[in-house]
């Protein structure tokens, strides 16, 4: 069939047609690269984390931000309006409400970096056992199971119910209630990789399980962990404020978001800044990191990032 | 398939089961003398004395949580410590601002929220589909208290639209009943509402992607059919089940919602409950709750056949 | 005028990391009425593509489509997507690669047939049913009235993709685009369906555009060939010409590559021939012949140059530099 074909010297440049070139219908764009390429390509990382960087600022700060002491008592000047001696006002006890607020700030944000790092620990754990240890997997699984279908701020609840208020009991409340999300997670992942024949042929090999957890299934996990953790955390934060909002969380004593708006609810007809400051406090912190954990979503998984 | 109802169903009792335990034994887990926790800080020696009769807490675990399933499965879920009364009566009272405040909510929020999705994953990327991702993470973000807070200061302060707090029964008309519920409903629905926008949203995304899709449009196919004859039913069960999985927070947010506004409901008697430490109460709400919860999914399970005729039992 | 005009064809994509992908870049061929075209060529060079534009499938963005496509003297680019509407499924019809996922599954087989005519032809529930039923027949399926109230799964692979036929062909199209038909089926069942379409060519008689890498296929059922590379076109000619003297270095590699049934029985064994190297990436433009990268014949003119298509026979076209062209009369 070569014959078709003529030798290399046969044909010269002139003797040619030369096919007229495509036009462009697109034209190519450059990403930017480096840290602040990414931070522009994951726009909601870069807004939650700022957000989030601001409030824990904030609750670093609290007592050089112009705040006075949260918990002194002033029954002369109650429920002031906002005004430049008092920004946010005062309550019924008349406590400056913007101080109490800043102060605010770290209780919500220790509840919520509190549960989401324990329930993560804690979840790893027990999804790793289940997910290797096939005679422990189905108890642990019911339990579970028997866990989750008790809804979660409910959970909360009873145990705060039974003992006394303080932020250990709330975290150790809400982490309870977290860690069935976790457990599950981690020994689905766990599960998964087992079928992989990459992990089969390392259980083969005479790999012992601890090797394989550390290179195989916790580089697996971590991604799918660290967006879990910081959804965790957000919903960590709103229980404890549920929680402090229906008296069954954080002492009375201590300042927390929950605690102001449970304080201004017998006043908030007439007197609605006391709830809508701690209010807005707790949204404005609870959509960083919501953002936060939308943002790692999409750029560490990007398949399941057209997904959610 | 009548089989499969069967063995699902009985699955359910091992859940149910676990549940008890734990409700039963939080008294046990609980740092302290149980006894002495629920009296309060106030409470006599006495009064301590006769909680611990009333709650057999002088005998062992296993008797104790023995007699006390046994006491439930008659449907007697003992007496509140606070008010004397049985608190199946007491749950009895409540029930009915609760579950209609629930089922409201259901209603509204299925049908804004999967209309919702379906358009955002069909203009994916467009303004609308990232309005409605906006929505969602704020959804997510701003807790139904404050969600209540806000629409009953303007709609019901500001505008006087509807009533600011309280009930009323069904059994007054349905005018009434419903302009009780609009607000707490809008309040309590925002979570879940982002909740089922989103999976509608994913799973759409994701069934839009599959070749009957592309034969659908090849068949010259207009978008609606296309979406909702086409697509939405593929993406039926993992939105139902997710509809069912939420459930849960519309039980959790119910406590709340009826706090903020004051809705003599379930939620105001499990709130009353702990602050009196009224722990008959607490539990016998828990176990419902959850058994409702349980029900409920079980039920979602059962409705998968209805939507994808590859699912037999 | 010919049923079907495709000039200067791009269709390009836009890829996740902000490139572009030129997946078909100025392709050129036309269909008479009633005629079969086949497009061979490896996967990746652009076919489906190609398919998919004709109906104006392609999702816009990311995708992007310039040049024209007139179907009977109408430029598809320029309609609107309702009036594009009326054409899909209508006149124009596709039989898709897949019958194992292009069918829905949670839509019986008489609702999927049915819609097209429901759509089209405006007729009642009862009647499309009745019309799918007809269809089922006509394709081969027994039992038709049993079928039409199943679903996709309750079928094999062989019988969904009559259904699919029997969908493409319900309201009477004047074109069918059948984008690797029998690629996903066992041989005895491809033999079945491809005897089926040729058999429906004749009692229908619509022109058909067939989408396929195997060569097999090609010689069957089409009249006229065109082979495509890189998005491009690079040979076309009558189905017996291309089979007896290809001209282009690639349409050669790929007749070598095809092992000849007996071959290795009457002792004339042929190395099987296979072509060396990657189909180039279409997210850069490329200079020179888009096959030089891979042509054992390639000069530093190829390189450079790239080659127009260029009549080598009578109605024989191919893009080549050093192919011999024969003398062509006037």
């Amino acid at each position: 069939m070569s014959t078709t074909i003529l030798p290399p010297g046969a044909v010269s440049r002139r003797d040619v047609a030369a096919a007229a070139p495509t036009p462009d219908v697109m034209q190519p764009k450059q990403p930017r690269k480096g840290f602040l390429g990414y931070l522009m390509r994951h726009p909601t990382i870069a807004f939650g984390g700022a957000l989030l960087l601001l409030m824990i600022g904030v609750a670093v700060f609290a007592p050089f931000l112009w705040t006075k002491d949260p918990t002194a008592l002033a029954p002369v000047m109650r429920t002031r309006d906002p005004s430049a001696a008092h920004w946010f006002g005062t309550d019924m006890l008349g406590r400056d409400v913007y101080s109490r607020v800043l102060y605010g700030t770290r209780v919500s944000l220790i509840v919520g970096f509190g549960v989401a790092f324990f329930a993560s620990v804690i979840g790893l754990f027990i999804g790793l056992v289940s997910g290797f240890v096939r005679w422990a997997d189905s108890i642990i699984m019911r339990v579970m199971d028997g866990l989750m279908s008790i809804p979660s701020i409910l959970l909360a609840i009873a145990l705060m119910a039974l003992t006394r208020g303080s932020v250990g009991n709330v975290i150790l409340a809400i982490t309870v209630a977290e860690i069935p999300r976790v457990s599950r997670l981690v020994r689905g992942v766990v599960l998964s990789l087992r079928e992989q024949p990459y992990v089969d042929a390392a259980v083969a090999c005479g790999t012992r399980t601890p090797v394989i957890i550390w290179r195989h299934i916790l580089p697996n996990t971590l991604a799918p962990m660290t967006v879990q953790a910081t959804y965790i955390c957000a919903s960590a934060m709103i229980t404890e404020a549920i929680l402090s909002f229906i008296g069954a969380g954080t002492p009375p004593i201590i300042p927390s978001w929950g605690n102001i708006m449970a304080e201004g609810r017998a006043l908030w007809q007439v007197k609605p800044y006391i709830v809508f400051f701690p209010a807005i406090f707790l949204s404005i912190t609870v959509l960083a990191v919501n953002l936060l954990g939308d943002g790692l979503r999409d750029s560490l998984d990007p398949r399941a990032a057209k997904r959610v | 398939m009548f089989a499969y109802i069967v063995r699902r169903v009985l699955a359910t009792i091992p859940v149910m089961a676990i549940v008890a335990l734990f409700v039963f034994s939080l008294l046990y887990i609980a740092p302290g003398d149980p006894a002495a926790v629920i009296a309060g800080d106030q409470a006599t020696p006495a009064d301590v004395e006769r909680i611990r009769a009333s709650l057999g807490l002088d005998r062992p675990f296993l008797v104790r949580f023995g007699e006390w399933v046994f006491r439930i499965l008659r449907g007697d879920l003992g007496v509140s410590i606070f008010t004397n009364l049985p608190v199946t009566r007491m749950i009895a009272q409540r029930i009915e601002p609760t579950l209609s405040l629930m089922v409201v909510t259901l209603f509204l929020a299925i049908s804004i929220a999967v209309p919702m999705g379906v358009v955002a994953a069909w203009k994916a990327g467009s303004w609308i589909d990232r309005a409605v991702m906006a929505f969602a993470v704020l959804g997510f973000s701003v807790p139904v208290f404050v969600v209540g807070y806000l629409l009953a200061y303007y709609f019901a302060l500001e505008l006087d639209w509807f009533p600011v707090q309280g009930y009323t029964p069904f059994a007054e008309g349905l005018g009434p009943w419903l302009s009780n519920l609009v607000l707490p409903s809008v309040a309590l629905g925002g979570v879940y509402i982002a909740l089922i926008a989103r999976i509608t949203r994913a799973t759409m995304l994701e069934v839009l992607q599959q070749d009957y899709i592309r034969t659908a449009r090849a068949k010259g196919a207009g978008q609606g059919t296309m979406l909702f004859v086409h697509a939405l039913k593929n993406a039926a069960v993992p939105i139902v089940t997710v509809i069912g999985i939420g459930v849960a927070l519309l039980i959790g947010g119910a406590v709340v919602t009826e706090s903020v506004f004051a809705i003599p409901g379930l939620g105001r008697l499990t709130v009353d409950a702990i602050l009196r430490r009224d722990y008959p109460v607490i539990q016998g709400v828990i176990l419902l709750f959850s058994f409702v919860y349980v029900l409920v999914n079980l039920l979602i399970d059962l409705s998968y056949t209805l939507f994808d005729p590859r699912i037999r039992y | 005028m010919a049923l079907l005009e495709v000039e200067n064809l791009q269709t390009h994509f836009r890829t996740p990391d902000g490139g572009v992908n030129r997946a078909v870049d100025g392709l050129s061929f036309s269909v008479e009425a009633g005629e079969t075209v086949a497009i061979v060529g490896e996967s990746g060079c652009g076919k489906s593509v190609t398919s998919m534009s004709i109906l104006r499938l392609i999702p816009e963005p990311p995708g992007k489509l310039a040049g024209s496509i007139r179907f009977e003297g109408r430029d598809l680019l320029k309609l609107s997507e309702r009036e594009m509407r009326a054409i899909r499924g209508n006149e124009i019809s596709m039989i898709f690669q897949e019958p194992m996922t292009s069918l829905n599954p949670v839509l019986t087989i008489g609702q999927q047939i049915g819609e097209a005519l429901r759509l089209h032809q405006g007729l009642s529930k009862s009647q499309a049913e009745a019309k799918a039923v007809e269809m089922l027949t006509l394709v081969g399926i027994p039992a038709p009235a049993k079928r039409v109230k199943e679903y996709p799964h309750q079928l094999s692979g062989g019988m969904r993709q009559r259904v699919m036929i029997a969908i493409a062909l319900a309201c009477n199209p004047k074109l069918l685009i059948a984008d690797e038909p029998t690629t996903a089926l066992d041989v005895t069942i491809q033999a079945q369906i491809l005897d089926l379409m040729r058999d429906l060519k004749r009692t229908v008689g619509a022109a058909i555009v067939l989408i396929t890498h195997d060569l097999g296929v090609v010689a069957e059922v089409a009249e006229r060939v065109i082979v495509m590379y890189a998005g491009r076109k690079v040979e076309e000619a009558r189905v017996e010409d291309l089979f007896r003297t290809p001209k282009h270095p690639y349409t050669q590699g790929l007749l070598g590559a095809v092992p000849k049934l007996g071959s290795s029985l009457d002792g004339t064994t042929e190395r099987l021939a296979e072509i060396p190297g990657l189909v180039p990436s279409l997210k850069q433009k490329i200079q020179g012949c888009v096959f030089a990268s891979r042509c054992p014949y390639a000069t530093d003119l190829c390189r450079e140059v790239a080659p127009a298509l260029e009549e080598k026979a009578p109605r024989h076209v191919a893009a080549c530099h050093y192919a011999v062209k024969e003398a062509v009369a006037a």
